[in-house]
Formats: C-alpha cells, sequence, structure tokens
C-alpha cells in the first residue's frame, strides 16, 4: 500500500510540474493576450496541486482563490479593456527586451537552484510530513480569531470603506 | 482553547464611530433624494461627541488590549482627542460647503468618521498590523472624499494622483513592515525592540532597508520633502474642507504613527535616524517656505505651508526628548485650529461656481467683510508663529526641545526658514487691509455652521497662545511611558 501511494505521487507531481512548465512555455509564447491567461490559470493550478503534495492546503486553497481567481480575474479585464486588435496588428519589435528578459530568466533561475540548494531560507529543516502540516489550516484559523482578532474585524470596516468609495466614484449623477 | 480577552471599553471611541458612520449610511439610504444632506452631518457631529465622551474616561488608564495590538496611552488618547476636534470641525465647514458645491452624497460624512477612525487605529496601534490597517482606512476614505467633486477635473485628478503615490508609498511602507518581520519575527512594537536589544541586530542590512523604507511610507504621509510632491496638486483640488481635513488631520497621524513605530519599535536605531530626519527636516521646512511665496493660489500657498510646517514638526522628532514630543503633540492640535481656521476663511470667501482661490482676490477684504479678514489674519499671523497665538507657543517648544538636545543648527535654521514664513503670511494679510480691491466679490453666504467653526478655530488658537500651560501639562502627561 504505501509504495503505491508514493508511487501516485510521485505521478501526480510529475504531471503537474511537466504541466505546469508546459503552460508557462505556452504562456509566453501565445500571441492572444486572452489565450496566454488561460494558460497562466492553468500553471497557478498546477502549483497549487503541488503545494497540496507538500501537505500546504492553506497556501494551495490562497493559490487558488488568490492568483487562479482574482488575479487572474484582473488581468483579464485589463486586457479587456485595451484595444487588442491594435496590439496585435502592429509587430512590435520584441527582440531586445527578448534577449535581455531571457538573460534574466537565465540568472533567476540560477538565483533560485542556489537559494534552495545553497541555503535554507527559514532556517528551519526536517521533514514535512503529513502529522506535522495536515493542521495547518486549523493553525491560521486559530490564529485569525484570537491573536489577530482584532485586526480581523478593522478589515471588515476597511473592505466596506473601500466598496463604498468604488460606488460613489462610479455611481451615476444625482439628476 | 482559550478565547482572547475582550475590553471594549478600550475601544469605545472606535465603536462609536463605526457605529455612527452606519448610521448614517442607513439614515441616508432612507431618507428622501435631495441635495440637502445637512442632517446627516448634525448625525455625524453627535457621533463625534459621543465618541468624545467615551474617550475621556480612558485617559490615565494607560490600558492596553487584544494581545498587544492596542492601546489607549496617553499618547494615543491626545491624538485621539486632537483627531475628534479635527473631525467636528472639519464636519461643521462641510455642511455649508457640500451643500454649495452640490455634493450630494451622504456617504461623504459617513467617509470622515471612517477614516477619522482609521486615525484614532493609527495613533492607538501597537502592531504594525493595526497601524497598517489604520492607515488603509484612512487613506481609502481620504482618496475618496477628494474626489468628490466629479465634475471638476482638477479634484477628480487630485483624487487619482493621491491614490496612485499613495498606494506606492503603502507599498514601501509594507515592504519595510516585511523587513522587520524577516528580521525580527514579530510585528509588536515592543517585541521587535526586544528582539534587536537581545540579538544585538544593529548592523543588520535588512532592518536597515527596513528603517529606510519605513521613513518613505510614512514621510509621504506627513509631506515632508523629498515625498511631498503630490502635496500642492491634491490640495488644490480636493473640496476645500477636505484639504483642510488632509492637511490636519492626515497629517497628525502619519506622525502619531511614525513617532509610535520609531520610538517604540527601533529605540536603538536613534543615532540612525536621527541624522536622516535632520536632513529631511531642514530640506522640508526650506522647500516649503521657499516655494510658498511664489504661489498665487491661497490653497497652493496654504499647502506649501503645511509642508513647512511638518519640517518645523521634525525638528521636535530630531531632538526626540519628553519637550520635543509634547511639543509635537502641542503643535499638531495648536496647527490643527489655526489651519482648519484658515481653510473655513478660503471657503468662506467662495460661492458656488466661483471659489475666489487667489491671492489677489482677497485684496481689499479687509473692509468689506471685516470679521472675516480678521479671523483670517488671525490664523495667518498664528502660522507665522507670532504671539501670543497659539502657533507660536508650539513653535517655541520645537524649537527649544532642540536646543536643549544640542541641535543648534537646526533650531536656527529653524527660527530662519520661520523668518521666511513671515512674508508670505503677511502679504496676504497687507493685500486684504492696504489694498483696493480688483473685482467685486459680492453675496458670499455665510452658514451658520462655518461661522461656529470659524469661532471654535479662533478661541482654540488664541487660548493655546495665551493659556498653553494646560495643554502642555496635558500633552506632558500624555507621552508618560512612550519612551
Amino acid at each position: 500500500m504505501e509504495t503505491i501511494g508514493t508511487i501516485l505521487q510521485w505521478l501526480i507531481f510529475l504531471g503537474m510540474a511537466f504541466t505546469s512548465i508546459l503552460a508557462s512555455v505556452l504562456l509566453i509564447t501565445r500571441k492572444n493576450p486572452i489565450h496566454s491567461a488561460l494558460f497562466l490559470i492553468l500553471n497557478f493550478l498546477c502549483v497549487a496541486v503541488i503545494y497540496l503534495l507538500l501537505y500546504s492546503q492553506f497556501i494551495a486553497i490562497i493559490q487558488v482563490l488568490v492568483y487562479a481567481g482574482a488575479i487572474v480575474m484582473l488581468i483579464v479585464f485589463v486586457i479587456m479593456l485595451l484595444d487588442l486588435e491594435e496590439e496585435l496588428r502592429s509587430r512590435l519589435k520584441l527582440f531586445y527586451s527578448k534577449v535581455i528578459g531571457s538573460v534574466l530568466a537565465v540568472l533567476f533561475l540560477f538565483g533560485l537552484i542556489y537559494g534552495l540548494v545553497a541555503t535554507s531560507p527559514t532556517g528551519k529543516t526536517g521533514s514535512y510530513t503529513a502529522e506535522k502540516m495536515s493542521a495547518n489550516v486549523k493553525a491560521v484559523g486559530e490564529a485569525l480569531f484570537n491573536q489577530y482578532l482584532f485586526p480581523f474585524e478593522v478589515v471588515s470596516i476597511l473592505l466596506v470603506v473601500a466598496i463604498i468609495g468604488a460606488v460613489i466614484l462610479s455611481k451615476r449623477k444625482l439628476s | 482553547m482559550k478565547l482572547p480577552e475582550i475590553d471594549l471599553y478600550l475601544i469605545a471611541p472606535e465603536i462609536i464611530l463605526t457605529a455612527f458612520g452606519f448610521l448614517v449610511l442607513l439614515a441616508d439610504v432612507f431618507s428622501p433624494r435631495t441635495e440637502k444632506k445637512g442632517y446627516l452631518g448634525i448625525l455625524s457631529l453627535i457621533g463625534i461627541v459621543v465618541a468624545f465622551f467615551y474617550t475621556l474616561p480612558l485617559i490615565g488608564s494607560g490600558k492596553s488590549g487584544f494581545e498587544g495590538m492596542f492601546t489607549a496611552d496617553g499618547f494615543a488618547l491626545f491624538l485621539k482627542v486632537t483627531f475628534l476636534i479635527i473631525a467636528f470641525i472639519t464636519i461643521l465647514i462641510s455642511m455649508g460647503y457640500a451643500e454649495r458645491e452640490g455634493i450630494a452624497f451622504g456617504e461623504y460624512y459617513a467617509l470622515i468618521l471612517f477614516s477619522t477612525l482609521g486615525m484614532s487605529l493609527m495613533a492607538s496601534g501597537t502592531h504594525l498590523i493595526t497601524i497598517f490597517l489604520g492607515l488603509e482606512t484612512m487613506s481609502i476614505a481620504i482618496y475618496v472624499l477628494a474626489g468628490m467633486l466629479r465634475e471638476d477635473r482638477r479634484s477628480v485628478e487630485s483624487a487619482f494622483k493621491y491614490f496612485l503615490l499613495g498606494a506606492f508609498a503603502t507599498g514601501f511602507l509594507l515592504y519595510g513592515i516585511a523587513l522587520l518581520y524577516g528580521a525580527t519575527g514579530s510585528l509588536q512594537l515592543k517585541e521587535i525592540a526586544t528582539y534587536i536589544a537581545s540579538k544585538n541586530l544593529l548592523r543588520n542590512p535588512m532592518l536597515m532597508i527596513s528603517l529606510v523604507f519605513l521613513t518613505i511610507g510614512f514621510g509621504f504621509k506627513i509631506a515632508s520633502v523629498p515625498f511631498h510632491m503630490w502635496t500642492p496638486d491634491v490640495y488644490e483640488g480636493a473640496p476645500t474642507s477636505i484639504t483642510a481635513f488632509m492637511a490636519t488631520g492626515v497629517k497628525a497621524a502619519g506622525f502619531a504613527a511614525l513617532i509610535r513605530v520609531f520610538f517604540t519599535a527601533l529605540p536603538q536605531f536613534r543615532p540612525d535616524w536621527t541624522s536622516i530626519m535632520w536632513l529631511i527636516s531642514v530640506a522640508t521646512m526650506t522647500v516649503g517656505n521657499i516655494v510658498a511665496i511664489s504661489q498665487s493660489n491661497i490653497k497652493r500657498m496654504l499647502a506649501y505651508s503645511s509642508i513647512a510646517h511638518a519640517g518645523y514638526i521634525l525638528v521636535a522628532f530630531v531632538a526626540g526628548n519628553d519637550i520635543g514630543i509634547s511639543g509635537i503633540l502641542f503643535y499638531l492640535m495648536a496647527y490643527a485650529f489655526m489651519n482648519l481656521g484658515a481653510f473655513t476663511c478660503v471657503i468662506l470667501l467662495g460661492k458656488k461656481g466661483e471659489e475666489n482661490t487667489l491671492i489677489t482676490d482677497y485684496s481689499g477684504i479687509g473692509f468689506k467683510y471685516p470679521l472675516l479678514a480678521a479671523s483670517m489674519t488671525v490664523f495667518l499671523l498664528s502660522m507665522a508663529g507670532i504671539p501670543p497665538l497659539g502657533g507660536f507657543m508650539a513653535k517655541v517648544y520645537v524649537f527649544s526641545a532642540a536646543v536643549k538636545e544640542k541641535f543648534y543648527w537646526l533650531a536656527i535654521l529653524g527660527v530662519l526658514n520661520s523668518a521666511v514664513s513671515v512674508y508670505y503670511y503677511l502679504r496676504v494679510t497687507v493685500l486684504m487691509y492696504f489694498r483696493e480691491p480688483q473685482r467685486e466679490i459680492t453675496g458670499l453666504q455665510f452658514s451658520p455652521a462655518s461661522v461656529l467653526a470659524l469661532i471654535i478655530a479662533l478661541i482654540g488658537t488664541f487660548y493655546m497662545g495665551l493659556f498653553p500651560a494646560n495643554v502642555l501639562s496635558f500633552a506632558q502627561k500624555s507621552i508618560v511611558g512612550l519612551m
């Protein structure tokens, strides 16, 4: 049983890892920005599954809600507000930005690998087992409603203020 | 599982401000759609008075709660009293002004209450999350209030500019907070200080960068040079009542958070931030005063003057002793009275479609509207620091704090700047009394609420100049335990 579970986990991980790499390659090569945005969602969802495999349910949920949900929504909104036809017709000269971008991306990759291999960024070591990590949603919830109760309540007022503001600034004139 | 301790009396002023904010919103929904929203202003005034009476009994208790998130110490309460006075006067001057300019939104008053709530959270927060949330509640409400004159392009520009730059400054502040958390593992101000002292992190690069980012974030809110670029445009375009609120309330709240964070969480870094703030202080005073001289619009002139005043307050911040911090509290209250008074005069001299905000519009009004001109003169002289007005005593405390800590050059530069500022304040007075009117200003309507605001501001300015000891001793008692 044990080995089948491990093999299954490996298979899911490999599937998700390759899908997310494929999705990010497609994301930067598509001409149509809406397609790019869709591949971005795919990429975020794959990463969310990888978080789940690491027993970090909370981060996985936040990844889906905030990144795949809210942020991609914003990006799609912006794409729709811009004039896409114009953008597609004009052949932008992207050569230099492509070169610089690739160099930076490779540097960033090496930086990440170095960071992961050479140092432990959190200073904590040890294995992330299911037993240790499964309680993290509960831990966040308890912190939110005990220690951080007061800021939690203040956030609700902050959001109300933001909603009122958005309504007023976009409301039609009183006639 | 232990439930958190909840002491509602501790946050009673905040609860009341929130409750009245929602009450105003509800009353607006259930009332007929008319242009007149003055009754909502009265409702908000009642809310502020009630909050005031729940603030007073807390004075002297020095309690804190909510797991180290919130404190009701003297420092916070003094500032809360200041914020409530500012909000009270702002709503009084808004009642006539909003009707005149056709701001037919009941939300206007609710947003003023919510932003006052944000200010008091900034003064009371002892945890960076509380302070940050207070700052955002205040700022978002102000961004919207600045754009309330939707027909006026300058107002929309002002709101948009303030929003974009404000969001940018918030980014810096958050980055600073995150680095502070990364280096110390806590967001509670006292815990941060204890951790830095115990681990001796004085040369930690992360903390150094964090210090710079926090300075930028707060420096934007108090409009100090070089983070002041937004001030004149935003102050000019926003509705005048909101400009007054920004120049007094937002500035005071920014100083509250700045002092709280720097003196409670980062006292070990005092030599470092003293030298940064020395430079910022001198730059702020000098740029503010010199650019103010060449302004032709009174709102822009007052904007640059408010930059200069932030510089004077920073003089006391650099000194950082007991006289300095209580002097800052005194200054913020005195500045609230004189600046709100000056903006009230600016509002009263305008009418629908004709704001009369050019400085030359003030020519000769001394004979036509003697009381208005006389009040304006009082406020301007107080800002210039002429005895026996509140602004004079405030400057005396601020500069004497610097002298006591042997920052002689800073004090000298401050006094020189103060002398420069007399020029542009007196210019308006000279125009009012010694020039022929350039064009006829007629048909001004003095709404009773604005006149009441003017009277309160006058009493405040004179009281703080003639009997400074009362307020000063209150301020001195307030800062016990802060440092």
